[in-house]
């Protein structure tokens, strides 16, 4: 057992599955030599080579372009795309090529591949290096979609992504890459579309996803103590597949749904999970189901305006609280 | 400024002393009717509205697909565009799976899941044709990197018209390439047309790829697209090299279009006498038909082949009539690799 940060977790995770299969290989812009503009890479050239730890210009088609044609061939490439923005600059090949190739193909086509990318705020980088852009990535047919909120679990989401047969986009949380958390010695691989109950509880069912986790997490100890409250929160931890089971269980205990979200308002990924939830467990509802989000606006970069703007761990709390006391 | 242009343009012979013997020739004059056969074949049975959605034809570009794909060998990779048909039929794909998959059929090479646009036969080497212009030459980048990794031999090879070389992809993929010094060769089908719009009017130099290859620090190459043993040996000298680990090439083929972009174009835009000009004085089949004569092929040989590719393509015709449309179970499989469509437990 070892105490790891989220960035040191992204290089175990990579190296576990390269060391394992020489067929994983690793491309992206300064990723190799600088191990990473968050040094979530760091020694990975050092331990692989240049021929499987590529450094790429600045060209996010050219990299999920060229991740694609060496995937479909044979190969299990991980591509990164530096800020999770920049999917938008390549979203042909997440949208389009890399979803839709096995499906038209009618099955002949493979597409074995993890695109990596920060995503998320809180780090004051403005409207173009903040967003939470997942649910780009879910409302995709043929995609598979992780957030992993802490060190273990990137390790072993990401040893599920590498070793999916299907195309996953992993994203890491900017915000994370600091902090720390146990992570057990030797081979981890987790399983994706499974969520986790991080803690339980009886009074209401809290969903949250990656820095929203501990967010929510602190919410409920401020509930607990100042209130009595005793909320259940769940790591959604993958998007696609989504382990409605797991949530679906949890509403049925508690009886009151929140989702606290980092995208904005619109389609975020809480908006779903609302519906099947109203859709299916109706009738195990005291309430009306709550999403937290982030505001239907562009992220600002100024410190005090972000922090209004995403989900707190104040506004999170006091919103749980109002609700509940109806 | 004129006369800058035309030098610039001035095109880079390919002189390769590849002996074409008259199997080759037989083979590559076969390709082309081929094509030809099943791209009209495909165009009538538009007017019959036994093909329905869009397709995009290569009557009158027979020559690039029959040439490269006879530069090619077996392993060797295929990425194509929308207008694909011609280069899944080069590669050896039958074409009852083609009109098959045009038509909607069962017996279709996708069984009707993916269309026109989208023909791909991993089992022939081609590994897709896509519809986002651009897209798939960073893919065919992405093959020829794993065999540059993987020690494998084979060559990828990507085709792509002219509106092509105005799209970011095609510049990230030339760079990429080139740094990575990747085993995969460009071809540019310059069929002087973007869609509608003539390719001089939209582009800052006059051959669209040949005139962006010194960027990249490649060769500047222009052949004639309208004559197979010209793309031919031009293919064969960029796969050879490509195989040999000498890296990518960038090729420009002059061809022609004789059918608008797509089923909705009527080509209204071209000048007048443009098409005539070109199926009477620069037409593949008749340029390679000659050939042959000239070559000393016997008339026999030519008819034979003539005929026997019309019997095909009328077979293939009637065996997709009368096979049964697309199964209906397979509306939700494979959208992932575990053969089905499932996003949550």
């Amino acid at each position: 057992m070892a105490e790891l940060t989220y960035r040191d977790a992204v290089a175990r995770g990579i190296a576990q599955e390269m060391a394992r299969d020489s067929d994983v290989v690793f491309l992206g812009e300064d990723i190799a030599k600088a191990g990473g503009v968050f040094k979530a890479t760091v020694g990975l050239l050092e331990q692989f080579g240049p021929m499987r730890v590529r450094d790429t210009p600045i060209s996010e088609q050219a990299i999920l372009g060229a991740a694609m044609g060496a995937a479909m061939t044979g190969l299990k490439p991980i591509a990164e795309i530096m800020f999770s923005d920049f999917i938008a600059v390549c979203f042909d090949y997440i949208a389009n090529e890399f979803p839709k190739s096995r499906y038209m193909t009618n099955g002949q086509a493979k597409c074995p591949l993890v695109v990596r990318t920060a995503n998320g705020g809180s780090v004051r980088f403005g409207a173009q290096h903040s967003q939470s852009v997942e649910n780009w990535c879910m409302m995709i047919p043929g995609l598979k979609v992780v957030a992993p909120s802490n060190p273990r679990d990137v390790v072993g989401l990401m040893a599920a992504a590498v070793r999916d047969p299907d195309p996953v986009i992993f994203f890491e949380h900017k915000g994370l890459y600091a902090a720390k958390g146990e992570v057990e010695d030797g081979e981890i691989v987790d399983t994706l579309g499974s969520a986790k109950i991080v803690r339980p509880g009886k009074d209401a069912t809290i969903l949250a996803l990656a820095l929203m986790v501990p967010r929510a997490l602190a919410a409920a100890e401020k509930l607990q103590a100042e209130h009595g409250i005793n909320c259940e929160v769940i790591d959604v931890r993958s998007l696609v597949p989504i382990d409605t089971q797991t949530i679906l269980a949890s509403v049925a205990r508690t009886s009151r749904l929140f989702t606290v979200e980092e995208n904005p308002r619109l389609c975020g990924w809480g908006a779903e999970l609302v519906s099947i939830v109203v859709d299916e467990a109706f009738y195990s509802l005291d309430g009306p189901p709550v999403r937290i989000t982030t505001p239907h606006i562009p992220l600002p970069a100024a410190e005090r305006l972000e922090d209004l703007a995403i989900p707190s761990v104040e506004r999170i709390a006091e919103t749980v609280r109002r609700s509940l006391a109806g | 400024m004129a006369n800058t242009i035309t030098q610039t343009s001035a095109p880079a012979l390919v002189v390769a002393d590849e002996q074409i013997d008259e199997a080759l020739r037989l083979r590559l004059y076969r390709l082309q009717v081929e094509i030809r056969e099943a791209e009209q074949r495909a165009y009538d049975l538009f007017l019959q509205s036994l093909v329905k959605g869009t397709s995009h034809l290569s009557l009158g570009q027979e020559a690039v697909a029959a040439g490269c794909a006879a530069a090619m060998q077996k392993g060797d990779l295929s990425f194509c565009t929308y207008r694909g048909h011609a280069h899944t039929i080069a590669r050896g794909v039958p074409i009852e799976k083609v009109l098959g998959e045009l038509m909607g059929r069962d017996n279709g090479l996708l069984r009707g899941k993916g269309g026109s646009m989208h023909l791909t036969s991993v089992e022939h080497g081609v590994m897709g044709s896509y519809a986002i212009i651009g897209a798939h030459l960073p893919i065919a980048c992405g093959a020829a990197w794993r065999a540059q990794y993987k020690g494998d031999k084979d060559v990828s090879v990507c085709f792509f018209g002219d509106g092509t070389t105005n799209i970011g992809a095609f510049h990230e993929a030339l760079n990429f390439a080139a740094i990575w010094k990747l085993p995969v060769v460009f071809v540019c089908e310059n069929n002087l047309y973007m869609e509608y719009t003539p390719i001089s009017e939209v582009t800052a130099v006059a051959d669209p790829a040949a005139g962006r290859a010194s960027a990249y620090g490649l060769e500047s190459i222009i052949a004639d697209g309208q004559d197979a043993d010209v793309v031919y040996r031009t293919a064969k000298v960029a796969i050879d090299k490509a195989r040999a680990g000498g890296g990518p090439s960038l090729l420009e083929f002059r061809t022609y279009r004789y059918s608008g972009h797509s089923r909705a174009d009527p080509a209204k835009y071209r000048p007048a006498g443009e098409l005539e000009y070109w199926k009477q004085n620069r037409d593949a089949i008749k340029i390679y038909r000659q050939r042959l004569v000239d070559t000393g092929v016997s008339q026999d040989k030519i008819t034979a082949i003539e005929t026997e590719v019309k019997a095909i393509v009328d077979q293939a015709t009637e065996t997709c009539k009368a096979a049964p449309p697309s199964s209906l179970d397979i509306l939700y499989t494979d959208v992932y690799a575990d053969g089905g469509w499932a996003w949550r437990n």
